[in-house]
């Protein structure tokens, strides 16, 4: 049966409210009396649910008109999250009536998180208990601060304003040191309607709004249209010749002609047009929270998962590290050494949790000590580090691309917001300098292409790797003279040459001890690459990190590995293993380098003769 | 971006995610105004075409003008179709006198989950909204159902900041349902402005009835209505305090008949 009346386009925009609170304070009541006094509810609906109770030997319960299931009924307990549609003079509403009991706590954060403001109930009789304050806590997790506080089943504390007062001061200074100040405490009955749609003449004391004039005043979020642009992409569409990246503005503004930026590749374009299906006028722009899809004047191979901005705007954080604030709601422990799937609007990463830097009992705000797990219902403030690095914002820049979940198997158990990044770690401050280099590098009028073209073969990095002494230097010579003597561009770039030049300015320690030989000796390398040369590294200063790094800085020109070791190969990006030994027989090791290079398509034969 | 638009971008959304996260996936077209507009918001979320399969389960009792007009759109709209039905439970000589409950259960339940395990979809879209009745008030976008097409509304899973559940285990698929936040009113509204073609039952006929929700013969109502296009169905609407399915006749079996048939696996 149709649950409430009807709500037309006509009062446009819709308010999203939840109603929370402790186990059996009376949301649902409250709920029920709302739809019940506004004239809300289909007809029949209010015999249907007499009928229940007077079958159970009950008087009227409101909470029925929402607590639909058999097992709530006889339990008297809501059990799932119910979203009924309602509407007042001023406009609608979707009513977000979230179950109360600790147990059904994820129902009750599926309900909230959906939200744009909250009644907070307490029972004035029983006053401020553990799921009041967890709720409060929550609220303020998921960034919902805009809360009323309503003090219900005052008719059962014969209306006495000390206990509304008690409870005001109480539940004021639990919520304040959140962030969270009430716009109003409410003393109401709502299984008498007192307050609720009427004001009653019980409490002459209360000169404030009742509930449906504070939710009349809640004030609906505004669109994001004046932050960064920021378009996760969702998908890539080929159903015809239009190639569509299609995805949901979650922030901000893209037009057509703009230049945008997908991140984490750090590729660029231009957008061409915005797709659209039966509508009079192809869209010139597209805006917050719409669902669209643009072509690019040019084809990119881009994926699921990255997040598309704007060039000329402030670009979103890519790192594999941060902190955030996280709820758990998972029967098994949040805990170290376990692998988790992150989700962060359409990326899905697998990440680890590092470190537990505080743990909180969200009902007392007790910081749990050294505890290094969560449990059920409780909160932390943690570091997540990420196998593949994820692009975000900060939560309270903006909101969409700030928060995630974590799955446990196959269900989501944790919900969290990033408070905090900084590029502390070396990785994090290199990336961050890759990105701004590419975004703003000079691009040179002669295309990659066309420099292979014209060499035979594609810039391309080699990096022979290994402990010293095992022959490196050597057939790195070897290796460019080969490629010389082919007719290509091949340059030997020797760390100690960057180190006497490009670092003359600092000392042993500094140079070696911060990363700047790393970082240099890339960002030399980088140039070379950009001219379109194979450039042949070797180095013994370098460790395996450092030979990611430089990988880092190289992008997006390939880079093979060889390493010369008797260990077998330490991590898969390696191309070819050799042993000392083998390493040994020079012309045959360098001969095979060469045909490695020619099947993985790096030299590919001139296409000119002289 | 008024309320339509948002509604329309948000069912867009989980279309597209559904699309990208199953790669088995159907959407269940009951020839209705709100699967008929799924089937539209399906063409705008993939830029006019319909990429995922269209399941109608035929319980052989539907109003024949239905069948028509299915197959009709089907054609204009090259959507592909697939007809699920119940063979063994008609030959057996199953229909709505042997119990209303029993009858949809055999036929509808039943005859979708036999098409499913033959087509092996995991995914399964549907057209159903929050304000129906009471258990739809309580679903998820993306709900899951167990091996023996059950739903645990005890134990759903969380669902927050459009992040959905979907993986789950072998034998298990999940209902996808992107107009669960859409009412009876809005669905016409969007008709209305999108002029999407709607089966003629739903207008008042040469009595003075018309269908307000569509079902099998024997046991849909139509309501006394003089309302015989779109912008009057909407006025109708408006003043209306009786519930859409108070035509249907399986949902008034008893207290509890909804929350039965469909924790059962019933749409
Ligand atoms: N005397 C009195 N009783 C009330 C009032 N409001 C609710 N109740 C009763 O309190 C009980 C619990 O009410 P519900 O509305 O089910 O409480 P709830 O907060 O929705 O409970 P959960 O959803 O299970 O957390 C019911 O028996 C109500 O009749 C009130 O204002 N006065
Ligand atoms: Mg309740």
């Amino acid at each position: 049966m149709n649950d409430t009346v009807q709500l037309s386009n006509l009062s446009t925009k819709l308010m999203r409210l939840v109603i929370v609170g402790h186990v059996d304070h009376g949301k649902s009541t409250l709920v029920g009396r709302l739809l019940a006094d506004t004239d809300s509810l289909a007809k029949g609906k209010m015999q249907f649910v007499q009928d229940i109770c007077d079958r159970q030997g009950k008087v009227f319960e409101f909470a029925f008109l929402l607590d639909a299931l058999e097992e709530e009924q006889e339990q008297g307990i809501t059990i799932d999250t119910s979203q009924i549609f309602f509407k007042t003079r001023k406009r609608s509403y979707v009513i977000i009536d979230a179950p109360g009991h600790k147990e059904f706590l994820k129902n009750m954060v599926t309900g909230a998180a959906n939200a744009e403001a909250a009644f907070l109930l307490i029972d004035a009789f029983e006053g401020v208990q553990e799921q009041s304050r967890r709720h409060g806590y929550i609220l303020k997790l998921l960034g919902l601060t805009q809360v009323a506080v309503v003090v219900n089943k005052m008719d059962m504390v014969k209306y006495d304003p000390e206990v509304y007062y008690r409870i005001k001061a109480e539940f004021s200074s639990f919520l304040n040191p959140l962030g969270i100040e009430p716009r109003m405490f409410i003393p109401i009955s709502a299984k008498l309607g007192v307050n609720v749609a009427r004001r009653g003449d019980e409490m002459p004391w209360y000169k404030g709004p009742t509930i449906l004039e504070m939710a009349d005043q809640f004030e609906k979020r505004p669109p994001q249209d004046h932050l960064p642009f920021r378009m996760p992409v969702q998908d890539i569409y080929k159903f015809d010749p239009r190639r569509i990246v299609a995805g949901r503005v979650e922030s901000g503004k893209v037009r057509v002609g703009d230049k945008v930026v997908f991140s984490p590749s750090n590729k660029t374009g231009v957008v061409k047009t915005i797709e659209g299906w039966s509508v009079p006028t192809p869209p010139a722009e597209a805006c917050s929270s719409q669902s669209v899809g643009f072509t690019l004047t040019e084809q990119l191979f881009v994926e699921r998962g990255e997040i598309v901005s704007l060039a000329d705007q402030p670009l979103p954080i890519v790192s594999t590290t941060f902190d955030a604030n996280v709820f758990w709601m998972g029967k098994r422990r949040l805990e170290k050494e376990r692998n988790y799937t992150l989700k962060l609007t359409t990326q899905e990463v697998v990440c680890e949790i590092v470190g537990f830097r505080k743990v909180i009992d969200a009902s007392t705000l007790e910081t749990l000590g050294d505890q290094d797990y969560l449990v059920k219902n409780d909160v932390a403030e943690l570091t997540i580090k990420t196998r593949q690095p994820v692009v975000f914002d900060q939560f309270g820049v903006i909101a969409e691309t700030g928060r995630f979940v974590l799955v446990d198997d196959y269900d989501v158990c944790g919900g969290g917001i990033i408070t905090t990044y900084s590029p502390t770690a070396k990785k994090d401050k290199l990336r961050d300098e890759v990105r701004l280099r590419d975004f703003h590098w000079a691009a040179s009028k002669i295309t990659p292409d066309q420099r292979a073209y014209r060499n035979g073969h594609r810039a391309a990095l080699i990096l022979l790797t290994g402990k010293a002494g095992v022959g490196k230097a050597v057939l790195a010579q070897l290796l460019e003279e080969k490629l010389f003597h082919n007719n290509f561009q091949s340059y030997l770039l020797d760390g100690r040459n960057v180190r006497l030049g490009v670092g003359a300015d600092m000392d042993n320690d500094r140079y070696f001890g911060d990363g700047e030989a790393v970082r240099r000796f890339g960002e030399v390398a980088k140039l070379f690459l950009d001219a379109g040369h194979v450039v042949i590294s070797t180095s013994n200063t370098f460790n395996q990190e450092d030979h990611s790094d430089i990988r880092m800085l190289a992008e997006p020109s390939p880079v093979v590995e060889i390493l010369i070791s008797d260990q077998p190969r330490t991590h898969g990006e390696v191309d070819i293993v050799l042993t000392p030994e083998e390493a040994g027989k020079k012309s045959e090791t360098v001969n095979k380098i060469y045909n490695y290079l020619k099947d993985k398509k790096i030299l590919v034969g001139h296409n000119y003769s002289i | 971006m008024d309320h339509l638009d948002e509604l329309e971008n948000q069912s867009v959304f989980i279309l597209r995610e559904a699309y990208k996260k199953f790669k088995n996936l159907a959407m269940l077209w009951s020839i209705g105004k709100d699967s008929t507009v799924l089937l539209w918001l399906a063409r705008k979320a993939f830029f006019g075409q319909c990429p995922i399969p269209l399941v109608h389960i035929d319980t052989s009792y539907k109003i024949p003008k239905m069948i028509e007009y299915r197959d009709k759109i089907a054609k204009e709209w090259g959507v592909t179709l697939v007809v699920g039905q119940n063979k063994k439970a008609l030959d057996e000589g199953m229909n709505h006198a042997k119990g209303r409950i029993v009858c949809c259960e055999a036929l509808k339940t039943q005859g979708l989950q036999q098409i499913m395990e033959d087509k092996g979809y995991t995914g399964l879209i549907l057209g159903i909204r929050r304000d129906e009745e009471g258990t739809r008030a309580k679903e998820r976008y993306f709900s899951p159902r167990d091996k023996n097409f059950e739903w645990n509304f005890k134990d759903q899973p969380p669902e927050l900041w459009d992040q959905f559940k979907t993986t789950f285990a072998e034998g298990t698929h999940i209902r996808i349902h992107p107009l669960l936040h859409w009412t009876e009113l809005n669905v016409w509204e969007y008709i209305d402005r999108e002029k999407i073609p709607i089966i003629d039952l739903y207008f008042s006929n040469a009595e003075g009835k018309r269908y307000r929700s569509l079902g099998c013969a024997p046991c849909t109502f139509p309501i006394d209505s003089q309302a015989r296009t779109v912008p009057e169905i909407i006025e109708e609407l408006k003043s209306t305090t009786v519930s859409e399915r108070s035509g249907r006749a399986q949902d008034q079996e008893n207290t509890y008949a909804m929350q039965k048939l469909r924790a059962r696996g019933y749409m």
